[in-house]
């Protein structure tokens, strides 16, 4: 009943029309770069308390790409949300003919853990800038962010249109009951389903950013050094916990024991020689995901790391060697600081063992061969991919950034955010004279007519 | 599940990589033209035969509309298929960063009974084009145009790549228990929540193509014989078996008055003084639509019109006056040649009425005041909009058509169909060099490695200045 009623409240808020002037979406996004300012610190506590993560990191990864966002938002909102003139044919040539962007109406976003401000933020700046009000369901495992979200937006924002509810699986099971023009969900697999099926109730078209095992193969013709830099900057970046992270690594044997070599020399470099101390490194998020990881190390062969303080919810870097396709650690997707390698012979062997698996969100190619890099990408299905390094395709914010398959469905950031939150609208304007031309295709027939 | 095989088959074919050189898309588009030249007459027979489509429609949308939509996707397809290069940031402007369109796999097109060859074809040109393997499941009740192409299609698509699926609702249900790469589906909103609900099980994305009752407000200053011509044209046409005919009239009393005459006049200048003898008006497609349609002339009073024949499944070119909001044929989409008019005061109340009613797919209105239409559009929402006419939107194929809320969710036509048909993947190839430039994101994190990064990654708005 309170969901009913937060959700009726934005409905007929919506229904007043507020939200829809270019003036005052502008408003709200600078209301909440506002927020984003002036709130800096509150919103690094919050994400220190929820993931440990440090200053300067929590601000390049959740702050930068948020404001980054609005500005652009701001500026393109204009040329964006103008009506689009389309190709005419003959019989429509005095026609006005164009495409109106219209909002949806009520969106809800659901939130996830791991980068709790940027997941909920990003999709809500493209939700407001489309003219809709917006439900925010930010994820109540990382609590600390998910508090100060509900504390500062209606701070900052009208309260009625953009209301922030907070809450767990009853709190959202019961959200999905009610009606919503899209839902944007960022979280995994196995809720998707459950999302889109209490979506399809309505239906209510969704948006999807889940995730899976972003393969990673390393050709043999590299620069091994700094390809595993890179790799190690996405891979234990947030501690492993990204969706869009290296998941697992594909090489050849022969260089194998290189890339570990280079990895662990990285990862030293990153981190110090007492990465517990380091204020760099991140924790699991909870005792149930450090529970999860660590039994994925059962029976593994670990080359590097694989200490752990529960207390804490630390795990060290880990790097795991010659790894069975079968073992549990090649299943599910990590989603922490463990990186599997598995040794293929060749690029076609990659390919098949990539091409046997769910779709990946991300997929990451190394090679100096640039050939051997457009076949990877041609022969494989994935979200996106970043060649020659890791992470950097979800920055540009020109590119879609969604899945494909189980990795998701939908996409967004920048302009894609407006078009994935708007109706595109077919609108046919015609003279009510000029009713010659169309005798044409009245009955009754002739062949002339024909 | 009997269908298991096919689909494996299907897969298989998918995973070989036939569908996807460019070659091999083209031929196969260039064989449904083929099919829609040489099965022209048995088309115009079969939809006949169905439904009684008059040969001039069943030629003009099942065909015609076809072909055309076929020309524009043979004629851009090369252009369509390319990567398609983005805007970079500071960051990656050494990069490559493009937009690569990748077919889904294994797509289901299910299609309706009212345009039973357009509605699987059409969108079967763009999932090929896209480079997609395809199961049609046509409808069973046109069930000759279904005969038709469940014995001819074959006989120009690869089989390895392309299947035709019959039967009913038990077959259908279980079609959809198997796992596709995307499903495509026309037809009712309840329907189409099965679908969904279906999809979300292998999360599947859909486009649902449904329907509901599109409103047609027609203003006090307006040219009464055109309106009255095009309002007639869209209602009757396939006997009103269209899910974008305009469903129900909204405009004031003396309006109704005016166009009753007009309305009259365009009848029987296009059917003749009996409808019943006209070559050029279609039949309800089947009994138990025959039985849902008639029940609805039970509304306000039968002006034009009425009269029905149900050996034949004729139901005359009707036109209702006074119909109430809560009469029969204001309840749920009509779907057959009847036009209900409500009188509203003004276009205040017409807007009004539209907006407390699930969104359509199509919202029409009819002035010569550009105000009024403008108006009209700006404060409604619906899947598409025509001003001054009916129907016309659907035949430009640049503009995308769909439907929102309950009329549906997802675009085709042109190179909508197209893009529906294709994961858009986002890809960035960077280069292996330059690794200083990565320097900044690396730990240990310090403030300067911050200010670096902000400088290269922020965006800033136009006009505001930094000083270094």
């Amino acid at each position: 009943e309170r969901m009913e009623k937060v959700v009726g409240r934005a409905r007929a808020a919506f229904n007043s029309g507020r939200s829809r002037s270019l003036q005052f979406r502008i408003q709200q996004l600078k209301a909440l770069e506002r927020m984003v300012q002036e709130k800096e610190k509150e919103i690094l506590a919050a994400l220190h308390a929820d993931l440990h993560k440090g200053g300067p990191n929590a601000y390049s990864h959740e702050i930068l790409g948020v404001l980054g966002e609005l500005a652009l938002v701001m500026e393109k909102l204009p040329s964006w949300a103008a009506p689009q003139p389309v190709k005419k044919n003959l019989m429509t040539m005095r026609d006005e003919a164009y495409i109106n962007f219209e909002p949806l109406g009520v969106v809800l976003i659901i939130g996830a853990w791991n980068y709790p401000f940027v997941l909920v933020m990003q999709p809500l700046i493209g939700a407001i800038a489309a003219g809709n009000a917006v439900v925010v369901k930010p994820s109540e495992v990382s609590e600390n962010t998910a508090k100060l979200v509900a504390d500062l937006l209606p701070q900052y924002l009208d309260p009625e249109l953009y209301p922030v509810v907070t809450g767990g699986v009853p709190e959202t099971t019961e959200l999905l009951t009610q009606r919503f023009d899209h839902i944007l969900y960022t979280g995994n697999t196995a809720v998707g389903k459950i999302v889109m099926a209490a979506a399809a109730k309505h239906l209510t078209p969704v948006t999807l950013e889940l995730g899976g095992k972003s393969p990673c193969y390393i050709d043999k013709d590299c620069d091994l050094a700094v390809a595993c830099r890179r790799i190690t900057w996405g891979k234990y970046m947030n501690c492993g916990q990204t969706c869009i992270a290296p998941d697992y690594i594909l090489c050849d044997p022969s260089i194998q024991s290189q890339v570990v070599e280079n990895i662990k020399a990285t990862l030293q470099e990153f981190y110090g020689e007492d990465v517990k101390s380091s204020p760099d490194y991140e924790r699991i998020v909870n005792k149930r995901h450090f529970r999860r990881v660590m039994g994925l190390l059962e029976g593994q062969k670990i080359a590097h790391g694989g200490e752990s303080d529960e207390a804490s919810c630390f795990i060290a870097p880990t790097i795991l060697t010659d790894v069975s396709p079968d073992s549990k650690v090649m299943e599910e997707e990590i989603f922490g600081p463990v990186l599997p390698i598995v040794t293929v012979k060749s690029v076609e062997e990659a390919i098949d063992f990539i091409n046997s698996r769910e779709k990946p969100l991300a997929l990451y190619v190394f090679s100096n061969n640039k050939k051997l890099i457009k076949r990877v990408i041609s022969e494989t299905s994935s979200g996106g991919v970043t060649g020659n390094d890791v992470i950097m395709h979800f920055f540009l914010s020109t590119l879609p950034f969604g899945g494909v398959g189980h990795s998701g469905m939908g996409a967004y950031h920048g302009k894609h955010s407006f078009e994935t939150f708007s109706h595109r609208r077919a609108c046919l304007i015609k003279d009510l004279k000029m009713e010659s031309t169309n005798k044409i295709r009245y009955p009754p027939v002739s062949q002339k007519k024909v | 599940n009997p269908y298991a095989g096919l689909v494996s088959h299907l897969r298989a074919s998918w995973l070989s990589g036939k569908t996807r050189p460019m070659e091999y898309r083209m031929a196969q588009l260039e064989a449904l033209g083929r099919f829609l030249d040489e099965k022209k007459q048995e088309i115009l027979e079969a939809t006949d035969l169905d439904m009684g489509k008059p040969s001039f429609e069943a030629y003009f949308t099942e065909v015609l509309l076809c072909k055309n939509e076929l020309n524009v996707t043979l004629n851009n397809l090369s252009h369509w298929m390319k990567d398609e290069h983005v805007d970079k940031n500071l960051v990656t402007q050494l990069d490559s960063a493009f937009i690569r369109k990748d077919p889904y796999g294994v797509v289901l097109i299910i299609a309706p009974w009212n345009y039973p060859i357009h509605l699987f074809l059409v969108p079967l040109i763009g999932a090929i084009a896209a480079g997609n393997c395809v199961i049609v499941k046509p409808s069973e009740i046109s069930k000759n145009t279904e005969r038709l192409v469940a014995e001819t299609l074959s006989c120009y698509l690869d089989d390895d790549c392309f299947a035709v699926v019959t039967g009913g609702v038990q077959e259908t249900t279980w079609l959809l228990e198997n796992k596709f790469d995307y499903i495509f589906f026309t037809g009712s909103p309840s329907v189409g929540r099965i679908v969904m609900t279906a999809a979300a099980k292998h999360l599947t994305p859909v486009t649902l193509e449904l329907g509901g009752k599109n409103p047609c407000y027609v203003s006090d200053t307006c040219d009464v014989p055109n309106v009255a011509r095009r309002v007639v044209w869209g209602r009757f046409f396939n006997a009103g078996q269209t899910c974008i005919a305009p469903d129900y009239l909204l405009c004031s009393l003396e309006m109704q008055e005016k166009l009753m005459p007009a309305l009259r006049e365009a009848i029987t200048e296009f059917f003749g003084p009996n409808p019943k003898e006209s070559p050029d008006f279609g039949r309800i497609v089947g009994d138990k639509q025959f039985q849902r349609v008639r029940k609805l002339l039970c509304s306000g009073r039968v002006a034009i019109g009425g009269q029905t024949d149900e050996a034949e499944r004729y139901i005359a070119p009707t036109i209702l006056a006074d119909v109430q909001p809560s009469d029969p044929a204001m309840q749920e989409e009509i779907f057959g040649p009847i036009l209900p008019i409500v009188v509203v005061a003004n276009m205040d109340e017409a807007i009004d009425f539209i907006n407390a009613r699930p969104r359509p797919l199509a919202v029409y209105a009819f002035s010569c005041d550009s105000k009024v239409v403008n108006q009209v559009l700006e404060r409604t929402s619906s899947g598409g909009f025509c001003g001054n006419d009916t129907l016309m939107h659907l035949t430009l194929s640049s503009l995308p058509f769909g439907g929102i809320g309950n009329s549906g969710l997802g675009k085709y036509h042109g190179k909508f169909t197209f893009d529906t048909f294709s994961h858009h993947r986002g890809c960035l190839h960077r280069n292996m060099g330059l690794e200083a430039l990565n320097a900044p994101r690396y730990p240990p994190y310090t403030q300067q490695k911050l200010g670096l990064l902000t400088a290269t990654f922020e965006v800033k708005r136009r006009g505001v200045c930094t000083l270094l």
